[in-house]
Parts: C-alpha cells; sequence; structure tokens
C-alpha cells in the first residue's frame, strides 16, 4: 500500500516540479504540501491526470497553528475511485493572503470553503459567495481559532420585557475547567530550572 | 407550504409577471429538523435554493479539541442520531490507526453488527419518512415499529437508546450476553417480511412513483464533483462503497452485495435503500452466527489504552492506577495526521484528526456526508417544481445534527 503511494507521490512531483514542496507517505496516506497559490493547479491536475483521476471531492477544512508565521494549513482531501486511493493536499496561509478558490474545479468546495471562512476567517479568492455558514447571522469572530474561547463572548436569551431575543456577554456560573494533565517528563518541554546545564557544551 | 414570507423581487419589467421567494422552514414537518431553505420561484418552478443551515450548530469541533480522546466519542452520537455508533466508529479508527492498536476478531464483529442495525436505523427512518413527504403516512407507523426494537438492542448492548458510546478505542465497551444476539438472530427472518411489506406499500404504489422516477437525477460526475457518497453515488451508477473498496473491520470476510441504481433518480435511490437494508440483515445474520460461536475478548488488552473491567479494578492495584490514569488523564496519542472514513448509512463519514501528542485531539475535523448532501440542493432543484423540493431532500437523507455539527 505504502509502495504504490509513494510512487504516485513521485508521479506527482515529476509532473508539477514546480508547484510541489514536499511528498510525505505516513500511517498510510498520501499528503502532498504545495504552495498556497498551487492549489488550484495541484488540484486540476489530480482531478484531470489519467493515471490519478481524484474525481471525487471529499472535504476542504482548516487547521489553526498560532504559533507558526503562516498560521493556518488549508487541508483538502480528494478519493479516486479508478485508484481506491485518498491523498491529501496542504497549503499554508495566513489571515489576509487568500487560497485561490477550488471552486471551479470541484462544484462541492462551495460550502467547505464558506465554512473554512466562518471558523477560521481563512480567505478564498474567486469563490462566488464567501459569506458565513454555520454560525449566528450577524456572529464576530472566528470560533475554531485557537485564540478563540471555547465559551465564546456573547449568550442569547429571550427577553419577555422587550419581547425579542438578546445579546449578552457571557456569564458562567462556575470557571470554565480546562486541567492540564501534560507531565513535565511526558508532554511539554517545561525546562526545569538546572536542566539547561545539561545540554550546555562542557568546559575543557 | 409554510410561506411565512412572501416577497416580490422585481427581475421583470412587466408589472404583472414577478419572481417569489419563500422560506421554507425552518419549523416545517418536510425540512427533516431546523434547515431554513430560501426558495426564488418563478410561478411554481424553482429559480434558486439558498439553504441557510446552523440552526443546529453546537461547536462539536471545538468542544472535542478540549477533551481527551475517550470524552470525545459521545459528541459523535450526537451527530447523525438516527444512527449513532456508525460516526463513533470513525472516530475510533484515526484513534487506533495512530496509536496502531488492533481490535480483536470479536470486538470486530459487534462493531459490524452494530453499524450494519445503524444503517438499518437510518435507512429505514429516511425511506419512510420520504413516503410520508410525498404524502403516505402508514410506512412511518410500520418502519418507526421496528426502529423501537433496533434501539431495545442498542440500549441492551450499551445502556442507551441512542447515545450509546458503546465504540472505544480499541474495542468496544462491554462484550454483548448470549441471549441478546440470540434476540438479533430471531429478529432477522421477521424484519425481512417488514422490508416486503413496506415495498408492497410503495414500490408500485401510483403515487410515490409519480413524486419520485425522474425527479432529482444527479450524473455520476456531477455526483463525485459535488463531493456525494453513499447512497448518492450508487444511485448514478457507481458500485463504490467503502466496505468493498476500502475494507475496514472485518467486512473483507463477510458476504454481501452492493445495489446500484441506473437512472440516478430519488426513485432509485429509494429502492438502494431498501435492498441495503436487507443485505445489512444478511451481514447482521453473519455476524450474530459467528459471535454465537467464537468467544474472545472484545477490545484490545493493551491497558495503557482500555481501562479495565470493574471487578479487576477492585482487585488489582495495577487495574485500579490504570483506571484512574485513563479517566483522568487519559492515553496519549501520538503526534500526526490521519484520515479514516467509514461508509455510514448516509454516506461517507470521515474524522480527520490531527495529534500534537497530547492526551487531547489538536483538531478533529468532521467530514459529514450530509453537508456536502444539501450544499447541492440548488444545483439539484434548480428547473423542478416547488413540490419535488420536498421529494428530493427527503431522497438526500439529511440529517441536521450531522450538518450543523
Amino acid at each position: 500500500m505504502d509502495e504504490t503511494l509513494r510512487e504516485l507521490g513521485a508521479h506527482i512531483a515529476e509532473a508539477l516540479p514546480d508547484a510541489i514542496d514536499e511528498i510525505v507517505v505516513a500511517y498510510g496516506e498520501l499528503t502532498v504540501t504545495v504552495p498556497g497559490a498551487e492549489v488550484v493547479k495541484v488540484l486540476t491536475f489530480l482531478r484531470d491526470d489519467p493515471s490519478c483521476r481524484f474525481v471525487s471531492f471529499i472535504d476542504i477544512c482548516g487547521v489553526d497553528w498560532p504559533k507558526r508565521e503562516k498560521r493556518f494549513d488549508v487541508v483538502y482531501h480528494l478519493l479516486s475511485p479508478t485508484l481506491n486511493a485518498r491523498i491529501r493536499v496542504k497549503a499554508e496561509t495566513d489571515e489576509t493572503t487568500p487560497v485561490p478558490s477550488a471552486t471551479a474545479v470541484f462544484a462541492g468546495a462551495l460550502w467547505f470553503e464558506r465554512e473554512a471562512y466562518d471558523m477560521y476567517g481563512i480567505l478564498f479568492s474567486g469563490h462566488p459567495e464567501l459569506r458565513r455558514l454555520l454560525t449566528d447571522y450577524g456572529f464576530d469572530g472566528y470560533p475554531l481559532r485557537k485564540d478563540f474561547p471555547t465559551t465564546g463572548f456573547v449568550e442569547v436569551r429571550y427577553d419577555d420585557e422587550r419581547k425579542r431575543v438578546v445579546y449578552e456577554p457571557v456569564k458562567l456560573a462556575q470557571e470554565f475547567r480546562n486541567f492540564d494533565f501534560l507531565s513535565p517528563w511526558e508532554g511539554p518541554d517545561y525546562v526545569l530550572p538546572g536542566d539547561e546545564k545539561a545540554s550546555a557544551p562542557k568546559a575543557g | 407550504m409554510n410561506a411565512a414570507v412572501g416577497t416580490a423581487s422585481a427581475t421583470t419589467t412587466d408589472p404583472n409577471v414577478r419572481n417569489f421567494q419563500i422560506n421554507f422552514g425552518p419549523q416545517h414537518p418536510a425540512a427533516h429538523g431546523v434547515l431554513r431553505l430560501v426558495l426564488e420561484l418563478d410561478g411554481e418552478v424553482v429559480e434558486r435554493v439558498d439553504p441557510h443551515i446552523g440552526l443546529l450548530h453546537r461547536g462539536t469541533e471545538k468542544l472535542i479539541e478540549t477533551k481527551t480522546y475517550a470524552q470525545a466519542v459521545p459528541y459523535f452520537d450526537r451527530l447523525d442520531y438516527v444512527a449513532p455508533m456508525n460516526q463513533e466508529h470513525a472516530f475510533c479508527l484515526t484513534i487506533e490507526r495512530l496509536l496502531g492498536v488492533e481490535v480483536p476478531k470479536r470486538g470486530q464483529l459487534i462493531r459490524v453488527l452494530y453499524s450494519e442495525i445503524g444503517r438499518i436505523l437510518s435507512h429505514m427512518l429516511n425511506v419512510t419518512t420520504q413516503a410520508m413527504d410525498v404524502g403516505a403516512l402508514t410506512p412511518p407507523l410500520w418502519g418507526f415499529e421496528e426502529r423501537e426494537k433496533l434501539m431495545v438492542f442498542y440500549e441492551r448492548a450499551s445502556g442507551s437508546r441512542m447515545h450509546a458510546a458503546y465504540f472505544r478505542a480499541g474495542g468496544v465497551h462491554q462484550d454483548l450476553p448470549r441471549q441478546l444476539v440470540e434476540d438479533i438472530l430471531a429478529w432477522i427472518d421477521p424484519f425481512l417480511k417488514v422490508c416486503d411489506d413496506l415495498e408492497g406499500l410503495l414500490t408500485d404504489n401510483r403515487i410515490f412513483k409519480q413524486r419520485n422516477v425522474d425527479i432529482g437525477i444527479v450524473s455520476l460526475e456531477d455526483a463525485f464533483a459535488w463531493g456525494f457518497s453513499g447512497v448518492m453515488v450508487r444511485g448514478s451508477g457507481a458500485a463504490w462503497d467503502l466496505r468493498k473498496a476500502l475494507p475496514y473491520e472485518c467486512y473483507d470476510e463477510l458476504e454481501f452485495d452492493i445495489p446500484i441504481g441506473k437512472n440516478c433518480d430519488n426513485y432509485d435511490r429509494y429502492c438502494i435503500r431498501m435492498e441495503e437494508m436487507r443485505q445489512s440483515a444478511y451481514i447482521m445474520r453473519q455476524c450474530c452466527e459467528r459471535l454465537l460461536k467464537e468467544p474472545g475478548p472484545v477490545s484490545a488488552v493493551d491497558n495503557k489504552i482500555v481501562p479495565p473491567k470493574r471487578g479487576e479494578m477492585k482487585r488489582s492495584m495495577e487495574a485500579l492506577i490504570h483506571h484512574f490514569k485513563l479517566y483522568t488523564e487519559g492515553f496519549h496519542v501520538p503526534a500526526g495526521e490521519v484520515y479514516a472514513a467509514v461508509e455510514a448509512p448516509k454516506g461517507e463519514f470521515g474524522v480527520y484528526l490531527v495529534s500534537d501528542g497530547t492526551n487531547k485531539p489538536y483538531r478533529c475535523k468532521i467530514r459529514a456526508p450530509g453537508f456536502a448532501h444539501l450544499q447541492s440542493m440548488d444545483f439539484m432543484c434548480r428547473g423542478y417544481m416547488l413540490a419535488d423540493v420536498s421529494a428530493i431532500l427527503g431522497s438526500l437523507d439529511i440529517v441536521f445534527g450531522e450538518v450543523d455539527r
């Protein structure tokens, strides 16, 4: 399985030498990293090339890595019923750089790109109607970004005096609990005082 | 029709001819939940459909990012709530692939058995309510009786009729009692009779055919480009089923057929769903017969992932430590990304999981089949009559839990 995927990856790299940054096969899945501007070219190739035929559109989603300079990954999943294989295409972008819209290649990208815009604020250039999809009418902010609190900012209730639904800042009866279970020797790189000496070059 | 707002848009110069905009839903029995469709009509012909979704958006993906892997499983029951365990299955498969855990055979058989029960639950709801959308009341009454029995099987396995949380990373929560497997086996034959009865009501029914034949036609090429999967592509003639094409669990050891359609319309999709229910019943029979013969563990034996049983916990200190660790911190999943999909009743239900090596998912994208199907409403309904909108919507098999997430 991995061998076939590697061959397929080599074939793609050969056909599009300028448009591919990296090809990885991990956990039995093929991932192709491309520059944001080349997304449409790569997707069109994957759909039309006779030895790829990734005609079935599966998914577009965003992933947020706030510490990176280009904080968003836009991840495309495609399926080839002829090859019986899946492929993942990844492109990096930030809050202001738009990614070319895939709607011209796959009609189904329409809502998936709207969702990525709604949830992360990722911009897609050439999308016919890039407006919010899942959140409330008049919603502000991008809820799936890592810096957006899980509790949100506003809550709604029906006000019987004003006879309408009102928006108010969130009031929590109990503080939102999110425990850090990571132990320093398994999880993150907490530098314990004194530990930095171990990696320092030895004198003499 | 729920014509709450009627506004005329001045698209033509003739003041007597104008397009009509109506709101279909959000509270409409044929909207299958909370869907608001803004329809633009020219007379009775649909010119444009704009679905407004998100009324059931609960932020499942955001919530999962703050929960451990074991705590995230019950959120999946609440997506497509007519076939809960199929969703859990996709999530468990992603975790297992990242961890490299193997599910024992008996665990796989139980998973397949309950996935097929989920398929019948979902198809039974869809087929009968689609009939109700076009005017027949008897099918839902007959079909829901069978659904009720299946939900009792859910309850007897997991303790809950709907929100089961029964599939866990590494296997399933508990073994099935022998009596339960026997009862499921005994349920299959009467169920096949009910399928025949339902077909007797619908398949050759003149009204049902008039409302569904040649309605909602979609070519195979369009179906793939719009991201369709499951019954929607099989209805357009592709012999594509993940259970056959990319087999997971023990589907490759079981015998079943994949029905496909020829005319790409609502009626073909109905026929496929009816046949798939029978095929599911055959799969269930094979699973039950093997479950009665082959005892064994139902989940992986890795104590670092699967919590110990309660009795063991009372006796063994090590089991107690494992129990405490797994129910507070949970297990850690190696960093990486994985996309795993199952053939859910509505189509390909996939989970794209990004792990950063901690005890919580870094990103969990839920790829719901209904989401891709619903976005094509505009494409599928254009040029059809207003009354066909509810027939097409019924045939898409939409459940809002998974569309809005």
